[in-house]
């Protein structure tokens, strides 16, 4: 176990490890989206009291859950290559906040279409999404220090800072609707024993949640090796790589 | 204690020597606050309504201003380099450096802000929660803002960086600490925002010394 993961963290192995995984992802991404977003959109009951709105759930919900996981993954990434000084976490964490900062775009962009409707709103100043928009920017302010300083590794280190003392934000927006009165409503899928939304309705969403995280799992790791390749260009592997892909 | 004299000497040096150093953020929270009441109705009873998230936030923006240089000085001169090799710990110094910062420029700022509540017509129950709910979340700013410019060290552009890295992780401490003078003013209880305030002031301080003197030390590897 141990040598399986102290070979991962060596640039080259990772790199082929990336390389092999990432079409099985693309491919398992693409199925699920598909299914579940069919099933969805198109096959899933319309909601009793939201009628055809509450479809844009398959996407809020993906991206605002993931927009959270990716946070805490940046985070977690950030420690290691804080403690361990880990030239790959360094990467993994550049990598991820672009893709973090999307989806937490597109979460608060489909939950402004979908309240407008909905709840009357495009935006009301309630817990979890003033949490949510706080979390955009952490995500901005630590893809900014990444660019602002030219030297890759105090780059990777000082945005590693950022995200883990940003990371307060994550259990406040994961727990404000329970904490706080809150127009959001509270979580519909993910309670234990009986869920409270209809299995033609949830196992779509399921499936996106999953399809969701393929897909950002594949694009991280595709931007990891992006990074890993701009650092470690002059380095005899990549010479090596790019004799072969000629 | 023999070196945090010393570190509290030479900022209170530097700061008399440099005097349109902290009277400048001072000047600019004047500037905005007023340019707030310009904006509005002339003597619109409105304006009370906005005045604790006036305050706060022009006190924040204006302690802001002097963050970004706080270690830029040390750095160009070698001071830094001196202070990694010392004896004492880097943290500890580090913590100095920043409760120095936080009396010079902190504390004037939430002075002043009880006059321009007056002016902006804040009733007297209110100036108490607003005056120490400043002097704590100053104290919070600074030691986030500590952070920042000393991970930001030695950047051509570090001025411009520093809102977005600062500001964001700020949000709770203008929610709770607007929130207390609201309290305040709406006949509610002021103290418990505070204390939450209060709390992260000392979650600031005890954590983000550590980190500042480790993101110091990795703009010399």
């Amino acid at each position: 176990m141990w040598t399986w993961f102290h070979r991962l963290a060596s640039p080259p192995s990772f790199y082929r490890f990336a390389s092999r995984l990432s079409p099985w992802l693309t491919a398992g991404s693409l199925l699920l989206l598909g299914y579940g977003w069919f099933a969805g959109l198109v096959l899933a009951p319309p909601d009793y009291q939201q009628g055809e709105a509450f479809r844009i759930i398959y996407v809020h919900v993906p991206a605002a859950a993931l927009s959270l996981s990716v946070y805490s993954g940046m985070a977690v990434a950030g420690a290691v290559a804080l403690i361990w000084r880990m030239k790959l976490a360094e990467c993994v964490l550049v990598a991820a906040a672009p893709v973090g900062a999307s989806l937490t775009a597109l979460a608060l962009i489909t939950g402004m279409l979908w309240g407008k409707p909905m709840w009357g709103t495009y935006w009301v100043w309630d817990a979890r999404l003033t949490s949510e928009l706080v979390l955009l920017f952490l995500y901005l302010g630590v893809m900014l220090i990444a660019q602002a300083i030219e030297e890759p590794r105090r780059a990777a280190r000082a945005a590693a800072w950022l995200a883990i003392v940003g990371a307060i934000n994550v259990p406040i927006v994961k727990y404000s609707v329970d904490w706080w009165n809150s127009l959001h409503q509270g979580s519909t899928i993910l309670k234990l024993g009986a869920p409270s939304i209809s299995t033609e309705m949830a196992l779509p969403l399921y499936a996106c949640l999953l399809g969701t995280l393929l897909l950002v799992a594949q694009s991280v790791l595709r931007r990891a090796q992006n990074e890993l390749l701009r650092r470690e260009r002059g380095s005899q592997w990549v010479k090596a790589l790019s004799e072969d892909q000629r | 204690m023999k070196v945090w004299r010393a570190l509290w000497r030479r900022e209170w040096q530097l700061a008399r020597a440099q005097a349109t150093d902290w009277l400048l953020p001072l000047a600019f929270y004047l500037l905005v606050a007023s340019l707030f009441a310009f904006g509005g109705k002339p003597n619109d009873p409105a304006l009370v309504g906005f005045a604790p998230s006036i305050l706060w936030v022009g006190a924040l923006l204006a302690a802001l201003m002097s963050l970004d240089r706080l270690f830029h000085p040390e750095f160009e001169d070698g001071t830094l380099e001196q202070w990694c090799l010392a004896d004492t710990p880097l943290p500890l110094i580090v913590t100095a450096k920043l409760l120095a910062h936080w009396l010079i420029q902190g504390v004037p700022l939430a002075v002043m802000a009880v006059p321009m509540a007056a002016a902006l017509g804040v009733p007297d129950n209110g100036w108490l929660p607003l005056l120490l709910g400043l002097l704590l979340g100053t104290l919070c700013l600074v030691m986030v803002g500590g952070l920042a410019s000393s991970l930001a060290v030695g950047l051509p552009r570090a001025g411009a960086l520093m809102p977005l890295l600062v500001l964001p992780l700020l949000a709770p401490v203008v929610i709770f600490g607007s929130g207390s003078v609201r309290a305040a003013l709406s006949g509610g209880d002021p103290v418990a925002p505070l204390y939450f305030v209060g709390f992260l002031a000392v979650l600031a301080m005890t954590a983000l010394p550590w980190a500042c003197a480790s993101a110091l030390r990795s703009a010399f590897d």
